[in-house]
């Protein structure tokens, strides 16, 4: 799926990643976790194709992503869902058009889509609140119908960057109960978070492993957390 | 082919219409400004055809005529003007030569002096008409022929006073064009600066449409088709309001300089150039707009 080899990144002040070596499997759950600023979310942008490699080997789903125009990184984007700490949306859209905003921008909208959407909102928990507009939404609401849009496309690969850094440690567990449920219907998924207790609970519902960032480097953690 | 069936593609597409919020203000200035640009563009446009007309009505009648005039003495100068008309008579490029009788003077001068004219008692020169052909006349010859023919003949082609008159009106034709241009120049800027302002104002908007799968060309075709759309129904109003005005103007057909301030306008199928300004605005703003959202894209990952 996505599959990085000696991979570095710096920024115009210096280093930031170096030597990364890092495969995400098909069906695999992963945490990533670290300081703030160790760069989870720089990791993150180069899994979804936002920044490229200074140097070493990155493949997005077996292509090269030097090879791949501002169109292949879009092809891209679409296998891969994206959810961050705070999601963005169409403020002027209600949520259900922004939950279907992948399927407008892709230029694929039907009357399955519509069923599948109904679907996903439902899942979620946010069938009452469709019609709301953005910027009427809670925290959690937010995250979930972020996580919603993420998964319309019914993407491979779901990206999480501190999906619950605003949000409280039910709400957490909502979110959390979402994407175990995304990996048992075999998509791949990489959370990045420094909420060890949520780490800890999904280590009951899912097997996860868990990488870490420190100096520069991501190591597999061991499995006392 | 590929790129007309993107263009048609970004006009059919309708749903990428509501990705972008409307913004009340630039869009009712985009739409303000190209109409008042089309609106001076279509006087601009009568002005050009204006005085093209006038150019070529004054090139027309003074082109195909000369005069001699027969300045002698009363008693010499029936017989000068019969050795001057032998003259003209064998000359290339003259096609007739007709003296003009007393009425005719008298009906040229009387505007100037009075009705009343004792036109015997006047030394009045006598005043022939010449019918010419432009391409084979050739005046310094002629002049040369009477001067040692006819002394008191003195041959006045009109090319003197003819020539800076079309020259202004060429000018004047020049000038409007180029106003025009500049119309057109300044719009384009305009809607650059409306489609930067948009697109600065949208980036996050913009930002989610890339972070959920949005092609660059679906991005531009938004904001191109919204641009492109206010720009050309801004300069229909104008068009429409300019050609309404040009028509309740008054007329006064007529080669003289106050034909050229009262018979602006169009004439016949005139009145469909100014149908491409709509159309002209419309392409200038989406190849402005389409410039404006690449450079805008391209800065963003």
């Amino acid at each position: 799926m996505i599959e990085l080899e000696q991979v570095a990144y710096s920024y115009g002040g210096g280093e930031l990643l170096s030597d990364v070596s890092l495969t995400l499997a098909p069906g695999s759950f992963h945490f990533l976790t670290g300081p703030s600023g160790a760069g989870k979310t720089t990791l993150l942008k180069l899994c979804y194709g936002a920044l490229l490699p200074t140097s070493g080997k990155l493949s997005l789903f077996d292509k090269d992503v030097r090879n791949l125009d501002r169109d292949g990184i879009v092809r891209v984007r679409r296998r891969v869902g994206v959810v961050h700490q705070d999601v963005q949306f169409l403020d002027h859209l209600p949520v259900s058009e922004n939950i279907a905003l992948p399927l407008t921008v892709a230029g694929r909208q039907s009357e399955n889509d519509q069923q599948d959407l109904d679907d996903l909102v439902g899942w979620v928990g946010l069938g009452d609140r469709i019609n709301a507009l953005p910027p009427e939404l809670s925290g959690g609401e937010r995250q979930r119908a972020g996580l919603a849009r993420a998964v319309i496309m019914s993407p491979d690969v779901i990206l999480a960057d501190e999906p619950t850094g605003n949000i409280d440690w039910e709400m957490s567990q909502r979110i959390l109960t979402l994407l175990v449920e995304l990996n048992r219907m075999g998509k791949t998924v990489l959370v990045a978070t420094h909420d060890l207790s949520l780490i800890r609970t999904a280590k009951s519902q899912v097997q996860s492993r868990v990488l870490r960032i420190s100096n520069r480097g991501v190591q597999l953690a061991g499995a006392d957390l | 082919m590929k790129q007309l069936k993107q263009l048609r593609s970004m006009f059919t597409d309708q749903s990428a219409d509501r990705v972008v919020p409307s913004s009340g203000i630039t869009a009712r200035l985009t739409l303000f400004v190209s109409a008042v640009m089309a609106f001076l563009a279509v006087f601009a446009l009568a002005l050009s055809f204006a005085s093209g007309r006038l150019a070529q009505s004054w090139g027309q009648d003074l082109a195909g005529s000369a005069t001699v005039r027969i300045l002698a003495p009363p008693g010499q100068r029936a017989t000068q003007t019969e050795a001057a008309i032998k003259v003209l008579d064998t000359t290339e490029g003259v096609l007739t030569s007709r003296p003009l009788s007393d009425g005719e003077q008298r009906a040229l001068l009387s505007p100037w002096i009075g009705a009343d004219l004792p036109l015997d008692e006047l030394p009045i020169p006598r005043l022939i008409s010449l019918q010419i052909d432009p391409e084979t006349f050739d005046p310094v010859g002629l002049r040369l022929r009477l001067a040692a023919e006819v002394p008191g003949a003195v041959l006045d082609d009109h090319g003197r006073w003819r020539a800076p008159l079309i020259a202004a009106a060429g000018r004047l034709r020049l000038l409007s064009i180029s106003v025009v241009i500049l119309i057109v120049a300044a719009l384009a800027a305009m809607v650059t600066l409306a489609a930067n302002a948009a697109l600065a104002a949208n980036a996050k908007v913009v930002a989610v449409l890339r972070l959920v799968g949005a092609t660059d060309q679906f991005i531009e075709g938004a904001f191109i088709r919204r641009f492109t759309i206010r720009a050309a129904t801004g300069a229909a109003f104008g068009t429409v309001l300019g050609v309404v005005f040009l028509m309740v103007l008054p007329t006064n057909e007529g080669p003289d300089v106050a034909g050229l301030l009262t018979a602006l306008g169009f004439r016949g199928i005139e009145w469909l150039v100014p149908l491409i300004l709509p159309v002209l605005t419309g392409s200038v703003a989406l190849v402005a707009t389409a410039a404006a959202a690449r450079k805008a894209l391209r800065d963003l990952a």
